[in-house]
């Protein structure tokens, strides 16, 4: 048996696919006397790895994780443990027709490799299929399967082999020791302590377990996979190898067949949630299989084998073939569908890499073994961090309920603004109560129960009639009205009041609050009191890794003001880049501020209603903030517009938001003042100004360039990323956003429809577009520009195409629209000038 | 031929066992439920002699609500009939489970039956007499530890191990008959099989509970011993450690020879 | 006038089978033998290394003021079925040192073989010819066979695979008896006239702590309400109580007498019968082989137990198997070693790819040495085995077997 080493530069506990790639890569990346631990014996611990089906489709919406599902598929390539078998989803309602469409399309915008196929075209691949009960199939031809354990072993041996790994089988850890300032200082284990100062957990269904003995939590939950293998199969008798047929996926009874020998294995995600506390998974020795194994419950399965029977009646009907295994496989499930991955906020050092597919095990592994070298990730895992966490979000009830509520829909037809039912509301403004009698409806972010738009506004409809682009399909419709629309064109016409309160405001403080600051921005923060910056956060390798607003409010004090969503991300970063010293610190203040927008031609009349201060233009110029007083209390004022109107960002303590709320709406009746919700603020106001969204147009993947957001000067004092900056901005740029515009709604059968982001950029001959980076140009933003009358699309697209007057097309749910490159770079299709904001 | 098969639903048990907190049943959350491998081997044999004779089988449990999902596990194996003696999750000792099983065949219409299958023990409580018991109350003959089964007009002839040989029995029906695993190999479940098997209904009928003389007062799992084994070395650089310690043992026996042929039991 | 304790012994070739003799070792402490006795049983038992189970029965029933209100329960019958012959005399000598004090051979003109319920229509006579305390039999095949047969014909309960057990009351017996083969205990209360156990087969597996106390609010059958159960200790836990006994051990034995009964059997008590039938005697039985080659799952399939069977045929051993490769069909059920396959309990079991499940450790915890060779160095079998070679067993039998035949050759 191996000797425990009594030192480690990192401990990895978990040898699934995760810990085993990861171990790998960070050995490749140079790291010695690496320990891989786990409690249970190799190859196959006893994990979700060892029970997985192992099957990989490339297809995502999520960027992020189709790059990990393609970096991965390379790995297992490159390992010589994938076997091609292609796969297809097949549809039984119209609905899932579309939404098959949807997937082509979305292919397409990655560059993978899709097809469109009738009943019997289907058939012909899989001849056991009743076609009868398809309406068609989306067919991958890329889908594989792998030998996941396998790779696990090749990738350990290959750590060994560079004499940086040992692994150390049934040791089953016991505590995960800090020192007195908190951060990681060793492993014990029921085979030695282990000295370190990195943990890995890659621990898959049992990391909350573990994460809990450092203090940290990693918000994910065990939930029941159920699987049973059928056989022996009497058409699969003598194939060569695993599989020889297409894997289908019957996603409308939220199921899977796929072929492994000489068995069929059905799997569903169509019963009930079934949640297992991780406290609950039995010990190896208890386990009648494996601890992931869990015995199975067929009154939760039995329905679904109806469904099998009928897509595939003569195969599995088959009296001769037996469920010969049957599980309830444990696997990982996460609040929002994504892992988890990075160093836990609370104690540094230790690392979450959990709640990982097969599909996406290795291309994790190696992103992560690169953050925690130091290296940016190749693949930017942003929406993976377990930073984006928020306190309440890391909680068993709402991880649970998270987990419940997305369970059937793992195959379901998604919505791009689908809302979550379960866990609501949180985080509610002071204000929510008039939101509410405005018949507010609201959408969540980071907790927040934010208004899309208001009921209350509806009159406004017939005010704005035809002008309104309203949408006829069901589809693009849905989780959106018209009443945005509206709710724009009279901000544009008069004002309109936002409630921005879901805004993490973080404040920078101390006298090295300048130095702290001046490190992560890209631009100047030596500026007067009073300004308001607006700048990017990079990587280290220039990538984009933050976009906000940061104010300055004193000589040593910065407000940092950004999204919610990226608020405890951005917290981990600036925390993580301040200075050794301890001369600055960053404190999280969102709680204790309420954020108004109050923009349009009337704001300042408005807002002179509340407030003797002088706010005119020349005394309260545009980038600038200052307190003014107003309806008896302090607020801080700012100079700023996301949506391109003059008007004020109003901070003021949370508990007195409301009074200003009501005084503005008060004074703003006469000016015929609307309340306006986020449709505005975060798609249409911005689309018609050209402003990037982070997570959208901005990435790690696309420069600052790129984006068209560079300025004249790089300032001299370093900062996160300038390197790649400059690198970046001494290059000619591969790709530039552009704003297209989309020339005829019209589809085939005479429908209008309106794109809603990710769909593929094609040439006017109808060719994918594909930059000098190999990046292919889709929609990264898309929304209707009421004052433009146009529907806008925001694309990057590679310099020959980035010419204004460009003739292109898009393809949306399988049919092409011709579009037009309204503006290439950053200048806005509204008020090109800026002449309103500064007004 | 109609033959009647004793099942009884036990917990499937890994590598150890967990008690519930109070130490009076085994703890079973988190595991799942089977019968005891005698019983399927049981209900296996009574499909196939019903696959060559013909008739229906039947599967009788004595049990909790629960134990519904075994009748049905079992008519997805080709039982035909579920009879569930519904309990209230008490433990029955075996004199009042046989009489409650004697009691609910006289009313199954016991001609009905001229073969009754059980297994040899239950895997948990191991007591080895429900079938015996049942075959006095019913006044019929019983042979246990059956790994053969014959059945010829009225005659059944059935074999088991015995001190490295087999004991014969001929005995006619009707009759009571216990089996050992390793009569047959039982089948899997087909797919059509489980949804007959779903579909099926259970007959429920619900004695009345009664003492046994045995009562239980705690259960424990026995100390285990810290002890691990000491390791002799890795792989083949092993075998000069392993030698030596089968020598010790004395298994090593100069010019000991052995009967290839290997057993007959 | 006491009530002796009968005890189904099983006798092969003239020996005590082993079971026969875990069964007589509960038997003995449920007899209680006489106090006076017990000192003069102690140097002769203790220095046979024979277990605590008379002692401290004995020492209880001197310590436990209770006792004085215990039935009077003493002499041990064994009761073997057979005619009288030419070994009945070494029969009673060995009978004597296990604490018998009474041989009773069962014989009638119409037990020419095995039929159960004869066999318990006979004990049941038995028991009203001496009015017995309690029967013990051995939970073998027949020893279980017959005691449900006695309890079904006598409507008495059993309590099956008993691993110590008392006298606690009238009609109130305390005892420990297995669950799950073996894997579980279960203290328990039995209130019959009289007690009608069987013996764990196996090795015993229990710790001979004292029995858990009897939680007397609901206890609707509770004895006497005197206070603390005694503690009474079973067959100590090594699994190596009785086996010395064969080999000659130099214990005073009083005389046993020898004594037949002639049952009165009817038609129906003779109408299951055994008749012996072929195949017995030409190989060597799984359960009583000195060496068991065991092969799992890491066997990898049907083509991997020829190493193994090699192996097994060099160490005069067979090959028994896990209950997996029998239910993948790799080999026949005959060879599977477990709970519900056969129990072994051989010198030497060598495990090779085979965990340790709770089934398969059922059938093997009576092996005097345990090997294992495995992967895993964590298999649950780790923490059953005495010895462990850590590695494939495709390497490492193999090897094994080639220095063997070295060794065998040189010599």
């Amino acid at each position: 048996m191996t000797e425990t080493p009594d030192r480690a530069s990192a401990v990895i506990i978990g040898a699934g696919i995760v810990g085993n790639s990861l171990a790998y890569h960070l050995a490749r990346l140079g790291w010695t006397q690496l320990v891989l631990l786990d409690k249970g014996p190799m190859p196959n611990p006893g994990g979700s790895t060892g029970h997985a089906s192992n099957f990989i489709f490339p297809i995502e919406y999520s960027k992020m994780m189709m790059e990990l599902t393609r970096d991965s598929t390379e790995q297992y390539k490159e390992l010589g443990v994938f076997t091609r078998s292609g796969g297809i989803e097949v549809a039984r309602t119209d609905a899932r027709m579309q939404e098959l469409r949807r997937r082509c399309t979305q292919a397409k915008s990655w560059g993978i490799p899709a097809e469109f196929l009738s009943p019997a075209g289907v058939r012909k691949l899989v001849p056991y299929l009743d076609d009868s009960v398809i309406l068609g199939g989306a067919y991958f031809p890329t889908v594989g399967v792998v030998d996941s354990l396998r790779a696990g072993t090749l990738m350990r041996e290959r750590a060994q082999q560079l004499d940086a790994l040992t692994v150390v089988a049934g040791a089953e850890v016991l505590g995960i020791d800090k020192t007195a300032d908190g951060r990681v200082a060793g492993v014990r284990t029921s085979k030695g302590d282990i000295a370190t100062d990195v943990v890995a957990i890659c621990c898959g269904v049992w990391s909350p377990r573990v994460a809990r003995m450092a203090g940290a939590r990693i918000p994910l939950t065990p939930i029941v996979h159920q699987m049973i293998s059928v056989g022996p199969i009497a058409l699969f008798d003598g194939t060569e190898g695993e599989i020889g047929y297409p894997i289908v996926r019957d996603v409308d009874e939220n199921m899977y067949e796929r072929q492994h020998g000489g068995d069929m294995e059905v799997g569903s995600y169509a019963h009930r949630p079934i949640i297992v506390a991780p406290d609950d998974i039995p010990s190896i020795d208890e386990a009648v299989l494996s601890p992931t194994e869990m015995p199975f419950t067929s009154d939760d399965f039995d329905p679904q084998l109806e469904r099998a029977l009928e897509l595939m009646p003569d195969l599995l009907g088959d009296e001769r073939a037996g469920v010969r295994y049957a599980i309830n496989g444990l696997i990982s499930m996460t609040p929002d569908g994504h892992p988890v991955l990075g160093e836990t906020p609370e104690v540094p050092g230790l690392w979450s890499v959990a709640a990982s597919w097969i599909k996406e095990g290795p291309g994790i592994g190696r992103a992560v073994a690169e953050w925690m070298s130091g290296v940016t990730p190749e693949v930017d895992i942003h929406e993976a961090d377990i930073c984006r966490f928020y306190p309440h979000q890391r909680t068993t009830a709402h991880v649970t309920a998270r987990a419940r509520e997305a369970f059937n829909k793992m195959y379901g037809i998604v919505h791009p603004s689908e809302q979550w039912q379960s866990g609501r509301p949180v985080r509610v403004s002071p204000v929510y109560q008039q939101e509410r009698d405005l018949g507010a409806v609201f959408h969540e972010t980071a907790g927040w129960e934010r208004p899309m738009w208001y009921q209350h506004n509806r009159d406004l409809l017939d005010r704005y009639a035809g002008k309104l682009m309203d949408r006829g399909s069901e589809w693009e419709s849905r989780w959106w009205s018209p009443i945005i629309n509206a709710e724009h064109l009279a901000m544009r016409d008069r004002a309109a009041l936002f409630d921005l309160s879901a805004f993490a405001i973080l404040d920078i403080t101390g006298p090295g609050a300048l130095h702290a600051v001046q490190r992560v921005a890209v631009a100047q923060m030596q500026v007067p009191v009073g300004k308001v910056v607006y700048t990017s956060f990079l990587d280290d390798a220039g990538g984009i890794r933050a976009d906000l607003t940061i104010m300055r409010l004193g000589p040593r004090h910065f407000r940092v003001v950004t999204g919610g969503a990226t608020g405890m991300a951005d917290l981990k970063w600036i925390s993580d880049h301040l200075p050794d010293d301890g001369s600055a610190a960053v404190t999280d203040v969102t709680s204790a501020w309420t954020t108004f927008g109050l923009w349009g031609p009337k704001a300042r009349e408005i807002l002179r209603h509340l407030t003797d201060d002088d706010i005119a233009n020349a005394a309260f110029p545009f980038g600038t903030c200052r307190e003014i007083e107003a309806e008896g209390m302090t607020v801080l004022a700012s100079r700023i517009s996301y949506v391109g109107e003059l008007g004020f960002e109003l901070y003021l303590p949370i508990e007195q938001g409301r009074r200003l709320w009501e005084a503005l709406f008060s004074a703003g009746l006469a000016y015929g003042m609307v309340p306006a919700g986020i449709g505005v603020y975060g798609t249409t106001g911005r689309l018609e100004k050209g402003y990037r969204a982070y997570g959208a147009e901005l990435d790690a993947q696309y420069n600052l360039v790129e984006a068209g957001m560079t300025r004249p000067k790089v300032k001299e004092q370093d900062f996160v990323g300038k390197a790649g900056y400059l690198r970046q901005r001494a290059a000619p740029p591969a790709a530039i956003l552009c704003t297209l515009t989309v020339d005829d709604h019209a589809s085939a059968s005479g429908e209008l429809r309106y794109m809603l982001g990710g769909e593929p950029v094609l040439s006017a001959a109808g060719e994918p577009l594909t930059d000098a980076k190999g990046r292919r140009s889709y929609v990264t933003s898309a929304g209707s520009g009421p004052s433009v009358g146009k529907h806008l699309l925001l694309a990057y697209l590679p310099p020959q195409q980035a010419l204004a007057g460009t003739p292109l097309l898009v393809e949306y749910l399988g049919e092409q629209y011709p579009v037009t490159v309204a503006v290439a770079g950053s200048t806005p299709l509204f008020d090109p000038a800026n002449e309103r904001v500064r007004s | 031929m109609d033959i009647l098969v004793l099942v009884k639903r036990v917990p499937m048990v890994g590598g150890t066992m967990v008690l519930t907190a109070d130490g009076q049943d085994v703890d079973t959350r988190m595991s799942g439920f089977t019968v005891s491998p005698h019983e399927e081997c049981a209900v296996e044999e009574a499909v196939q002699v019903t696959e060559r004779l013909g008739g229906t089988v039947t599967v009788l449990t004595l049990g909790p609500p629960e134990a519904a999902d075994q009748l049905r596990d079992m008519l997805a194996l080709g039982a035909h009939r579920g009879v569930l003696l519904e309990t209230d999750g008490r433990e029955w000792g075996p004199v009042a489970t046989a009489a409650a099983i004697a009691a609910a065949i006289g009313e199954l219409a016991p001609a009905a039956f001229p073969l009754i299958l059980a297994g040899n023990e239950a895997a948990d409580t191991g007591g080895y007499q429900v079938g015996i018991r049942l075959a006095h109350a019913l006044g019929r003959p019983c042979v246990t530890g059956v790994k053969r089964l014959e059945i010829a007009g009225d005659m059944l002839r059935a074999w088991r191990e015995y001190g490295g040989g087999q004991e014969e029995f001929e005995l006619a029906l009707p009759a009571v008959v216990s089996v050992k695993e390793g009569i047959n190999l039982p089948r899997y479940p087909s797919l059509p099989g489980r949804l007959r098997a779903k579909r099926a209904q259970i007959e429920v009928r619900k004695p009345a509970w009664q003492p046994d003389g045995l009562r239980k007062i705690a259960l424990r799992v026995p100390a285990g011993s810290a002890q691990r084994a000491r390791v002799l070395g890795q792989g083949a650089g092993a075998v000069p450690e392993l030698i030596r310690v089968l020598g010790d043992i004395g298994v090593l026996a100069p010019g000991g020879r052995a009967d290839t042929d290997g057993i007959v039991a | 006038m006491s009530k002796p304790v009968l005890c189904l012994v099983e006798v092969d070739h003239g020996e005590i089978a082993a079971t026969s003799q875990r069964a007589l070792a509960v038997a003995r402490s449920l007899a209680r033998a006489d106090p006076a006795r017990a000192d003069l049983a102690r140097a002769g038992l203790a220095s046979a290394g024979l277990a605590s189970a008379d002692l401290a029965s004995a020492d209880l029933a001197r310590a436990d003021p209770a006792s004085a209100r215990l039935p009077a329960v003493g002499g041990l019958t064994a009761v073997v079925f057979g005619p009288p012959g030419d070994s009945a005399d070494r029969t009673a000598a060995d009978l004597a040192c296990q604490g018998v004090t009474e041989l009773c051979l069962v014989a009638s003109d119409e037990l020419t073989c095995y039929a159960p319920v004869a066999w318990a229509r006979a004990i049941e006579q038995l028991i009203a010819a001496r009015s017995a305390a309690a029967v013990v039999a051995p939970a073998t095949d027949r020893g279980a066979e017959v005691l449900a047969h006695l309890g079904a014909l006598t409507g008495l309960p059993v309590a099956a695979n008993c691993v110590a057990a008392a006298a606690t009351g009238d009609q109130n017996w305390r005892l420990r008896r297995h669950r799950w083969a073996g894997s579980l205990l279960e203290d328990a209360v039995l209130a019959a006239p009289v007690a009608l156990l069987t013996v764990a087969a196996d090795a015993v597996a229990d710790d001979g702590s004292a029995l858990l106390p009897v939680a007397v609010a609901d206890d609707a059958v509770a004895d006497d309400g005197a206070g603390p159960e005694p503690a009474i200790a079973a067959p100590d836990a090594s699994g190596q109580v009785f086996a010395p006994v064969s080999g000659g051990a130099t214990i005073p034995a009083a005389d046993v007498p020898v004594t037949t009964f002639a049952p009165a059997l009817q038609a129906a008590d003779l109408r299951v019968r055994a008749t012996q039938s072929a195949g017995q005697g030409g190989g060597m039985s799984l359960a009583t082989a000195r060496v068991v080659v065991g092969g799992g799952r890491g066997v990898g399939g049907p083509d991997g137990f020829a190493a193994l069977e090699e192996l097994a045929g060099l160490l005069g051993g067979v090959v028994g198997v896990s209950r997996v490769v029998t239910s993948q069909g790799w080999r026949p059920h005959r060879q599977q070693v477990g709970q519900t396959g056969t129990k072994i309990s051989p010198e030497l079991y060598l495990a090779c790819g085979i965990s340790g499940a709770i089934q398969h450790m059922a059938g093997c915890q009576s092996a005097k040495h345990i090997v294992a060779v495995n992967t895993d160095p964590d298999a649950p079998i780790m923490s059953r085995a005495e010895y462990a070679v850590i590695g494939d067993l495709n390497e490492v039998i193999p090897a094994l077997v080639a220095a063997i035949r070295a060794a065998g050759g040189q010599g």
